[in-house]
Formats: C-alpha cells, sequence, structure tokens
C-alpha cells in the first residue's frame, strides 16, 4: 500500500481539491496535500455523496426489493435489479430458474452490459485517449469527441441506443424496468421483438471490433505511458463460470493475486461473507472491502473488467476470446496490472456482449412460456452477478412476515475503492510530486480514477457504520486523557 | 317519466332517473368524471373531493349531489382540472406514493386519476410519515403508506364482507386506517382475499403478499389508455390487469 493516505502533519500542507471529479458516474472529489516543495504528502478519493438504500428498504416486502434497489443507479439499474432478484430467487425456494428465465436475464444483462461500457468509453473516457492531457477543458469531453471525431461519437451513441433496446424489450423500459420478478420473469420474447434486436446486431459487433482496433492503435503509439500510468499491482476478484470461462451473470467466485495464483476458486458467493470483509475509514463514506486472509493492507483487490479478463480461463464467444489471448500476452503469464488496460478490457467486454446477445436471440428457449418456479420459502438470500464495473452483492435476511429486516450491499465500485486511491497515490507520486500543480497535471488523477468507471452513487452505503472517535485532550500539553470509540460495526469502546 | 328527464353536463344533455346522483348518470351516458372514493357499489362517500364539479355555479362533489333538471353541470374546466390535480397533489404528499417501486404502478387508480387531471409532479412538500408495513397477514399485505382514506375497505368489509376489520381513527391530518383488532394486526382478523374489502382499493394499500410486477410494463391497465377509456380498477378483472380475484 502506498504511504499517501495520511500525512504525518496535515496541518502545514497545502490542500488541493479536484472537486468534483468529471466524467465519472456520481459525485466524487480527490484532495491532495502538498508541501511547500510541491511534494504530495496525502492523497485520498472521496465519495461526497450519501443514500442509504441499506437502511430504507429495512421494512419493505422483499418482492419488491429488486424494483427498489435498481433505483441506486440511472446507468447499471439492471445489474442491481438481477443481483437483488437473484437473490430473492433464494428467497423464494427458486434454486434453479426456468431456461427461457434465465436466457431473458442474461439478454437483458448482455444489454446493460454493451449500453453501460459505451457510455463510460465513449462518452466519459474516449477523450483521454483522443485528446492530449493539456487539450482546453471545453474541448476535453464528449462535445469535443463530437466535433473532431463525429463517426467516433456517432458509434458510441447507437451501441448504447442498441444496449438499451434489449434492457426494453427484455425489462419493459430502457431505464428502471421491472421484467424480473420472484423466481424468474414476467415475459419472453415475440419473434417480432427478436427480429428487431437482430436488425443491427452485426454492425454492433463490428463496431466493437473497431474500438478494439483504436485502442490497440493508441497503446502501440505509447505502450510506455499505457505500461506505467496509474499501475498497481493488485489482487483480482471476479465471478466465473463453473469450466472457467468469463461470464457476465452467474458463477462461483475467484480470486487470484498479483502473481495469477488462485486464491480461491469456484467458492459458492453466499458464502462471500467468510472470504470477504469490509473496513470503514473515517474519511470516507464508502467503505473498503479486504479478503479476509490477506488483511486490509494486503487483501485489497480489483474488479470489474480488467478483473474479470485477468481471472478467466476463456471467454466463450469467439471473437472476443481472441482479443482476451492478444491482451494476455501483455501479462506475460501474470496478470496485466496495467490500470489503463481496463479500457481495453472493458472493450473486449463490450464485443463479447454483442456476440453473446446474437447468441441468445438465436436461441429458441426465449420464446418459451415457462418463466417463473418457485419452492420452499428460505429468510436469507445472497445474488451476486458481474456488474459491468465489476462484482456486486447483494444480501438480504427478511423475517417471517417477508419483510427485510437487513440488507448488505457490497456495490462493485466499492470493490475498487482502495485500489483507486492506490492509483491516484501512484500518479501522484510519479507524475505530480515536486511539480507546481496544473489543470492538466490533476486531469491525470482525473484519469486514473476515470479508468475504473466508477460509480460513486453506487457506492455509498455507510449509514449508522460510520466509526467515530470522542479524544479528550489536555488543553496545555495536548495529551489524550481519555477516548471514546464507535466501531464501524456499531459498538462504543473505550471511555472511563 | 323519469327517462325523459335529463340535466346539461358540458353542454350535453345527460338523462338520468330519479335517485340518481350526476356521477351515476354522467357514468351510465359514458362520462368520464374523475373519482377515487365513488365505487357504484356501495353509497357515495364524498370524502375524497375529487370529483368536484360545478352545479349551477356552486362547487360541489358529484357522487354525492343528486341529479336534477335544472343543472347545468361543469366537469371538464381548467378551472376544476387545477382544483383536482391540487387535491391529488396533496394525496400523494400526505403518504408515501413511491410510484417508481410500486408494485401497483400501471394499475393504480390513483396514479392514473393523477396523469388524467395533469399532475407530473407533487408539487407539495412531502409528509414523508412513517407508516410501518403490515405484513402479518399469510396471503396479504397492508401498506399504510399509501392509504388515502377512501374506505372503500371499510365500506367493503362492514357492509358486504360482514366482518368490519377496517376502520379509520383520528380526525383530520390524523386520521388513519386502522385494522379493528387488539394488536391492530391484519394477521389476528379472518380477512381473506376472497373478501370485497381485498377487491376495492384504489391505490396499492391492500396487496395480494409474494406476487408483484407479474404483469409486464406495457400491458398494465392503463399502460396504453387513460382511465377515462379503462375505467376504474376495482370494475376490471385481473386478466386485464385490475385486482384479483384469487
Amino acid at each position: 500500500m502506498s504511504t499517501l493516505e495520511t500525512a504525518a502533519q496535515p496541518e502545514y500542507l497545502c490542500r488541493i481539491a479536484i472537486d468534483p471529479l468529471s466524467r465519472v458516474e456520481g459525485h466524487g472529489k480527490v484532495t491532495l496535500l502538498v508541501d511547500r516543495d510541491h511534494h504530495v504528502r496525502q492523497a485520498r478519493l472521496h465519495i461526497v455523496e450519501f443514500r442509504g438504500f441499506e437502511k430504507f428498504i429495512q421494512g419493505r416486502p422483499y418482492w419488491e426489493v429488486p424494483v427498489v434497489v435498481q433505483r441506486l443507479c440511472g446507468i447499471c439499474p439492471v445489474s442491481h435489479n438481477l443481483a437483488a432478484s437473484k437473490a430473492v430467487d433464494q428467497l423464494v425456494g427458486a434454486r434453479e430458474i426456468t431456461p427461457t428465465a434465465e436466457k431473458i436475464r442474461r439478454l437483458m444483462h448482455c444489454g446493460q452490459t454493451l449500453q453501460s461500457h459505451a457510455v463510460h468509453f465513449f462518452h466519459l473516457a474516449s477523450p483521454d485517449f483522443l485528446f492530449d492531457f493539456d487539450d482546453p477543458t471545453a474541448h476535453r469531453n464528449v462535445g469535443g469527441v463530437m466535433a473532431d471525431f463525429p463517426d467516433i461519437a456517432r458509434q458510441g451513441v447507437r451501441l448504447r441506443k442498441y444496449g438499451q433496446e434489449v434492457i426494453r424489450i427484455t425489462a419493459g423500459k430502457r431505464v428502471h424496468g421491472s421484467g424480473n420478478v420472484p423466481g424468474g420473469v414476467n415475459k419472453a420474447l415475440t419473434l417480432q421483438e427478436r427480429n428487431y434486436l437482430l436488425t443491427d446486431l452485426d454492425l454492433m459487433i463490428q463496431w466493437g471490433r473497431n474500438i478494439l482496433k483504436l485502442i490497440k492503435q493508441a497503446y502501440a503509439l505509447n505502450p510506455g505511458y499505457f505500461t506505467h500510468f496509474a499501475t498497481i499491482r493488485s489482487n483480482y476478484l471476479s465471478l466465473v463460470r463453473a469450466d472457467g470461462a468469463l461470464d457476465l451473470y452467474h458463477g462461483g467466485l475467484r480470486a487470484r493475486n498479483g502473481q495469477g495464483d488462485i486464491l480461491f476458486d469456484h467458492l459458492d458467493y453466499r458464502r462471500y461473507a467468510q472470504v470477504l470483509r469490509e473496513q470503514v475509514k473515517p474519511w470516507s463514506y464508502m467503505k473498503f472491502p479486504f479478503i479476509n486472509a490477506l488483511g486490509p493492507d494486503k487483501g485489497w483487490y480489483r474488479v470489474g473488467p480488467l478483473a474479470r479478463i485477468n481471472n478467466c480461463d476463456f471467454i466463450p464467444t469467439p471473437l472476443a476470446e481472441a482479443e482476451r489471448r492478444e491482451f494476455a500476452a501483455l501479462g506475460e503469464g501474470q496478470p496485466v496490472h496495467l490500470t489503463l488496460a481496463y479500457h481495453w478490457a472493458r472493450m473486449i467486454e463490450l464485443l463479447h456482449a454483442a456476440e453473446a446477445i446474437q447468441e441468445l436471440l438465436l436461441d429458441p428457449d426465449i420464446f418459451g412460456d415457462e418463466l417463473v418456479v418457485r419452492g420452499k420459502m428460505t429468510h436469507e438470500g445472497v445474488g451476486v452477478i458481474e456488474a459491468p464495473r465489476g462484482t456486486l452483492f447483494h444480501h438480504y435476511r427478511v423475517n417471517e412476515d417477508g419483510l427485510v429486516e437487513k440488507a448488505n450491499l457490497i456495490v462493485s465500485t466499492t470493490n475498487n475503492n482502495q485500489a483507486m486511491n492506490e492509483s491516484i497515490r501512484q500518479v501522484a507520486e510519479r507524475y505530480l510530486d515536486g511539480k507546481e500543480l496544473t489543470e492538466p497535471l490533476l486531469n491525470q488523477i482525473e484519469v486514473a480514477v476515470r479508468a475504473y468507471d466508477p460509480c460513486l452513487s453506487c457506492a455509498t452505503h455507510a449509514l449508522g457504520q460510520m466509526p467515530l472517535i470522542v479524544e479528550l485532550v489536555e488543553e496545555e500539553s495536548g495529551a489524550v486523557m481519555d477516548s471514546l470509540m464507535r466501531d464501524a460495526d456499531g459498538v462504543v469502546r473505550g471511555g472511563h | 317519466m323519469s327517462e325523459d328527464r335529463s340535466f346539461t353536463l358540458d353542454g350535453r344533455p345527460i338523462p338520468f332517473q330519479d335517485g340518481q346522483t350526476i356521477m351515476v348518470a354522467a357514468l351510465a351516458a359514458g362520462v368520464y368524471i374523475p373519482h377515487l372514493c365513488f365505487n357504484p357499489e356501495f353509497a357515495p362517500h364524498g370524502s375524497c373531493r375529487v370529483c368536484l364539479v360545478k352545479v349551477n355555479g356552486r362547487v360541489q362533489a358529484a357522487c354525492t349531489t343528486p341529479a336534477a333538471v335544472d343543472q347545468t353541470v361543469q366537469n371538464e374546466t381548467g378551472e376544476l382540472r387545477e382544483i383536482r390535480r391540487g387535491i391529488l397533489q396533496m394525496l400523494f404528499v400526505e403518504g408515501n406514493h413511491v410510484c417508481p417501486a410500486c408494485e401497483k404502478s400501471g394499475a393504480c387508480q390513483l396514479q392514473a386519476v393523477a396523469y388524467y387531471v395533469g399532475m407530473l409532479a407533487p408539487h407539495y412538500t412531502h409528509f414523508y410519515p412513517r407508516r410501518p408495513v403490515d405484513a402479518s397477514h399469510p396471503e396479504a399485505v397492508l401498506d399504510f403508506n399509501r392509504c388515502i382514506l377512501c374506505e372503500l375497505c371499510v365500506r367493503a368489509s362492514r357492509d358486504v364482507d360482514g366482518k368490519n376489520i377496517f376502520a379509520v381513527q383520528g380526525r383530520g391530518i390524523q386520521a388513519h386506517l386502522v385494522v379493528n383488532t387488539p394488536s391492530g394486526k391484519l394477521g389476528a382478523t379472518d380477512f381473506s382475499l376472497a373478501d370485497k374489502a381485498a377487491q376495492v382499493c384504489p391505490t396499492g394499500a391492500i396487496l395480494t403478499k409474494h406476487r408483484g410486477y407479474e404483469i409486464p410494463i406495457g400491458q398494465r391497465l392503463y399502460d396504453r389508455k387513460p382511465i377515462s377509456v379503462v375505467g376504474d380498477v376495482a370494475t376490471l378483472a385481473e386478466s386485464k390487469g385490475g385486482r384479483r380475484h384469487d
């Protein structure tokens, strides 16, 4: 871990804030504490908004939960809806949903992955590839992309629109639909809907391949920059299918360390709490998850496209698999640790999502009429899914009446909290330290955060669990006379 | 000679029979007057005030005002639409009507009437009352957050089911729906989904347990046509997305 998390004597340092972070989902800021010689002494990513879904769904009926919690986000609501739906399936005893229901859900999720990855790369991140760091801020945005690279901008809009159409047809609405019900889905596809979605699909696949060419060209032009910028060694966590394939909808948990060694594999995600813990720090609303066996200092990990492509043994669609092989060569036998490679991995997944949509649309099961199964009610359910931004955990416990008693969400971006902080500290040390800070330099911090495609509004859930320390300090000497501490679990310790 | 008797509604003659209210006569003639607490199977209540019309220049509830030959009634006017919209907006902020997550969304009479009168936002400051859900009954859930005090369940349980399970307690802004048991829990009653009281709620206050969102968006009761064409939730079968009868 970097030493830049907390400065020893912050009172003598100059504070510089990047507030708000631009071109990310939600509101966040980065603060830097810099000394007189422009050396960075502290760098932190803060999440400044607060949601509290875990709290206010308490007391609500469980079957409402997927529809309520999807409001966490306007970009990846399908992921929250599906993770919660998978948990609710367990509550209603649906151990396996019907082939039709599963394929409709997978279709919905692929549409979600396609549109979310498109909006991030084309609308938010593409200026980082297409323009220089010191490009004027008024131009370094999607407007500038539309002016200078209209074809790329148009492809981004159309790719997103296509993904949203897949969602609309499977979930009922482009954003915040209600297609998933306890134990299945409420509709299959009609032939007319299938044919409509097939119409533009070849074009989407072609555009997915084109954008990968663009990324590879950008890498080839400046390999040193890609290799070193914000790069950190980390552990990786994701779901994988039973045969080791990339699977965005379902699978077991796999974690690798920085060398690529397996830490745990095919772990039933309902046992996530045995391997993962969350640390709370007083300066952030966002928790810091870590692999329990390694502890908070060494156990933090990365999730999302980079983790998934590093973790899986293969991608079950041919074009994306060919791209994965080329990508994996960068790691020379180890995981690819390049933070900017998140974009590359993300576009491999976009291509995979488009290919998977094609396979699903040609599968006759999507027209089936067996939509829902139910079994014996249980009181606890855990749903995990690979959301566009990474592994997403939804855990609910309900009472005898079917009302939610407890909820725990580990949101994709939360998993990357420590990693994002490590990346900005690497950038601060390598590119900013000792220099007078200018807007283009500070933009490099944002580029590092943006690579993770964080959804900051999704990721803040520390309600009622923020640690609090009260110290009684002797006025003259400054000595601590007494202290009272409320831990992350709400337990108050100390005091006399 | 009652078949010859009529009053004028927005310039159109509306025939009526002795004892009919303006509301009943209008609906029989195919003219929609927005309403929530009115249900033709029950005695008029006049509590929601959404059906206010102007009778000879005076604002009155169409559901409680007897029709008469000398009446000139105004229904679809900008002024009345604004009054109705204001009433709907107050109903929405007084409870917790979270349409985006509600199982009844798309098949909710309150929501449909709100759309009909042009309400697109609540306008007033939300009260955000704390009203815990009663899920103690094995078949049904009572969500007090969505109750608009129309008393249809009270009337149905008392007058049709003969169970007298529901009541409204308190006055004015303190008025609230209660269950007539010492514990106040629905689970302590002999309430059944087959009861008339389970069929009449114009919102999502009384819902079938363990079920939700089963009708796809686009096929729900009010997804394609307004309530003035479709009719009330309580009078429509489940197959059309209305009240369930299971």
